[in-house]
């Protein structure tokens, strides 16, 4: 527990300064937009309507999904200003996140905004008038002051918002608090969950009292109030950015970037590279988190420059394959393909497997007499499979079932915990299991051969982004990785990570892994 | 003859895009120091009228000169800060304190803040306020007390014309009367040309020097009270007896008698 601490606090001023530049800039730039566009709105009702029905519309995407639809409206941008400017836009991280989170914070800025003013006494603004204001003077002495307070209640609305769904810009690339709350769920580790949540909460309630400050100042005609939470405000945002901005000061310019998907092994494997990378004296940043189809991408746009795909995978996603050939044949063409299709370079295998299996108990398998899965066809009738949230709608599945012919009795899903627990219990006979998962060797599960080979091979393998791919540092970290990590360590790694009692963290696996190299 | 320092010329406003006029037609002049009263029933156009003459609406038809110069060749704001402007809704900015209220012109039009300082004092005790008056903030003055700021406020940067419209409309009868002839007063002192838009006959009878009586967007006659008593219009003689004949009743009430 007090390691899971001790290591979450070690994350904490990368994540907080990445938290806090994104949200800060989201609102600023939230607040550039809007309030022009709410003193536009209060002056024509042509305006208005469009624009708080536009904002209103944004609200009611979630905001994940706002996230996520930048990424391919970027790369789609990205596609036409790269022949005119010569290069193209990041698609991932800061800037998808900047976008989709202050279009996030422009309602609640613009409706109160517009209420702010359009609710003056039409008196105080035939005075104003009357006295010979210009339109302008009109806004900036009488209109903006009056219609403050009004407006400081939507931002800070608008920016408790913003804080809080900056922690789902973990997955489109961008690091933020979100990082602890996303890997959290991943390996299960509930520490990182109330770290990262209590984080954004806290963070998210300074904001919320400072600009309440300010709300009030502007309220009480208080000058000084206004200026308290100002400064209260500028003094927290530079606090949070100093560590970090001291730390890349001091670091070599060329970071290394090392992606990760959204799982336990990802993330010991990200940790492994990264270790040997700062043993080398290089510096290194770690992106988990990632989406499959968003980390190739990332990888070959150079956004990231060294993750641990699987060759199955890349198979079907980035090739586009719909063939199984025999596991050598697929690395070569692999290897071969994405040099010339992307330039990314394939450094080699790790060693292990991760693949989509059916497990049984090892009694029930022995006692059934079935040692794989054409074996098992017969008997199927007779029994349930149960399976993780996504394997009944996977091609590996529709495969299998047409290649062995299996129909069980009952198809059930579960989340990979519930689903050890359903084979254990006997609600399930069979389940769907990843070949690498801990709990296989740990839960003493017998893994079904697949004799016809309808699932292709997913071997793990290392892949270099094409900028890096000269890179002799890289490639001396990397090189001693390759063919050197077995199945078993691999599931002794991930079941450290995944179990419940005496977890550990992916760097103490990534210890553990680097300990049984040569 | 001398060019009446306010001049209106054949005023026309429609509101409905010429299907109906709230205005007119109307030919008004108002000579230099005058206390002009334009009357009418509601809906007579007397507001409209008046607020062609700061360019708070513009007129469709016709045009307006100040000074012999139109109006609409002036910018609407600096036009505006060399008139005074008084309203029934009085409208003091809740943000600013009685002194930021009265300085708003001057401050618009530059002036340094020794001569502003000095003119709110100025004027504070022109419209009989304490000075102490200046720190306070308008939610904490009645509503007699808020006008004599309006009124503070549009002379603050001695504009030489006062519009006023219904200024006094909102007060109860004393505080009325009182803050009526307390401007009356400040007129003549100050030498000003007031054109006061109000519907009470009774008031602008005795304040006013001249009085305009408007109907239907029209204006039916125009004249010293005296003249227009004697008008061969109907309406308007109607109208212009309809106060001493509301003062007799009265009289006559509380003498115990009938009428």
């Amino acid at each position: 527990m007090s390691d899971q601490l001790a290591a979450a606090w070690r994350m904490l001023p990368g994540a907080l300064a990445g938290h806090v530049l994104l949200s800060a800039c989201a609102l600023l730039l939230g607040l550039a937009v809007s309030l022009p566009l709410a003193v536009l709105a209060a002056r024509h009702a042509k305006v208005r309507w469009p624009a708080l029905a536009l904002a209103s519309l944004v609200q009611t995407v979630p905001s994940l999904a706002l996230l996520a639809l930048f990424y391919p409206l970027l790369l789609a941008v990205s596609a036409v200003m790269r022949p005119l400017i010569g290069h193209g836009l990041p698609a991932l991280g800061f800037l998808p996140s900047l976008l989709a989170l202050t279009l996030y914070s422009m309602l609640p800025i613009l409706r109160t905004g517009v209420a702010g003013l359009t609710g003056i006494d039409p008196a105080v603004l035939e005075a104003a008038d009357g006295a010979g204001m210009t339109a302008s003077q009109k806004l900036w002495r009488v209109q903006a002051p009056l219609a403050a307070p009004v407006v400081m209640a939507g931002v800070r609305t608008a920016a408790v918002w913003t804080i809080g769904a900056a922690t789902l810009s973990t997955p489109v690339g961008q690091t933020s608090l979100g990082d602890y709350i996303f890997s959290g769920l991943q390996t299960e580790n509930w520490v990182y969950v109330l770290f990262g949540c209590a984080a954004s909460a806290i963070l998210a309630l300074t904001a919320d009292q400072l600009l309440g400050l300010i709300e009030a100042g502007a309220r009480r005609r208080d000058g000084r109030r206004m200026a308290l939470g100002a400064a209260g405000l500028v003094i927290g945002v530079l606090a949070c950015l100093a560590p970090a901005a001291a730390g890349q000061i001091g670091a070599p310019s060329r970071t290394y970037v090392i992606g990760a998907k959204n799982f336990s092994e990802q993330f010991t494997l990200a940790a492994l590279i990264g270790e040997r990378l700062e043993a080398d004296g290089a510096a290194v940043s770690i992106k988990q988190g990632l989406g499959s189809a968003v980390i190739f991408r990332a990888l070959a746009s150079g956004g990231i420059d060294a993750y641990v795909d699987y060759s199955g995978t890349l198979w079907t996603n980035v090739l586009g394959r719909r063939d199984t050939p025999a596991p050598a044949v697929m690395l070569a063409d692999l290897k071969r393909e994405l040099m010339a299709r992307h330039g990314v370079v394939m450094l080699g295998p790790l060693g292990f497997e991760n693949a989509y299996v059916l497990a049984m108990e090892s009694g029930r398998a022995r006692a059934l007499g079935v040692a794989n899965i054409a074996d098992l066809a017969p008997h199927a009738p007779d029994l349930t499979l149960g399976s993780d949230l996504e394997f009944l709608s996977r091609p590996e599945w529709t495969a299998l079932k047409s290649a062995y012919g299996l129909s069980f009795r009952a198809e059930r899903s579960y989340s990979p915990t519930f689903m050890y627990s359903a084979l254990k219990d006997g609600q399930a006979d069979v389940i769907s299991a990843f070949s690498s998962d801990g709990r296989i060797a740990a839960d003493g599960l017998t893994v079904l051969a697949d004799p016809k080979h309808a699932i292709p091979s997913y071997d793990a393998v290392l892949l270099i982004s094409p900028k890096r791919a000269n890179d002799a540092r890289l490639r001396r970290a990397l090189a001693p990785l390759i063919g050197e990590i077995d199945v078993a360590s691999m599931r002794q790694a991930n079941l450290m990570v995944d179990r419940d009692q005496d977890k550990r963290t992916p760097a103490q696996a990534a210890a553990l892994l680097e300990s049984g190299l040569r | 003859m001398v060019e009446p320092l306010i001049a209106l010329d054949r005023i026309g406003k429609s509101f409905d895009g010429g299907k109906s006029f709230a205005v007119r037609g109307v030919d008004l002049a108002v000579a230099r120091g005058t206390f002009l009263c334009l009357v009418g029933g509601s809906g007579a156009g007397k507001s409209t009228l008046l607020k062609t003459i700061n360019r708070l609406i513009e007129p469709d038809e016709g045009e307006v000169r100040l000074d012999g110069r139109s109006v609409a060749a002036q910018a609407a704001a600096e036009l505006r800060r060399g008139i005074g402007y008084v309203f029934q809704g009085v409208g003091l900015f809740p943000h600013m304190s009685v002194a930021e209220n009265i300085a708003v012109t001057p401050r618009l039009l530059g002036w340094t803040k020794a001569d502003i300082t000095a003119r709110v004092g100025e004027l504070l005790d022109l419209v009989g306020l304490p000075a102490d008056f200046g720190a306070r903030f308008p939610n904490f003055l009645s509503g007699g007390q808020q006008q004599r700021v309006g009124i503070a406020r549009a002379l603050a940067a001695r504009p030489p014309v006062m519009l006023m419209d219904e200024p006094f409309g909102a007060l109860d009868p004393l505080i009325r009367a009182d803050l009526g002839s307390a401007y009356r007063a400040l007129h003549d002192r100050l030498g000003l040309t007031t054109v006061m838009v109000t519907h009470d006959l009774q008031e602008a009878v005795l304040l006013g020097d001249r009085m305009a009586v408007m109907k239907d967007g029209r204006l039916l006659a125009q004249g010293e009270p005296a003249e227009l008593l004697a008008s061969s219009d109907p309406h308007v003689a109607a109208l212009m007896a309809a106060p001493r004949r509301m003062a007799e009743r009265v009289a006559a009430r509380l003498e115990g008698g009938h009428v």
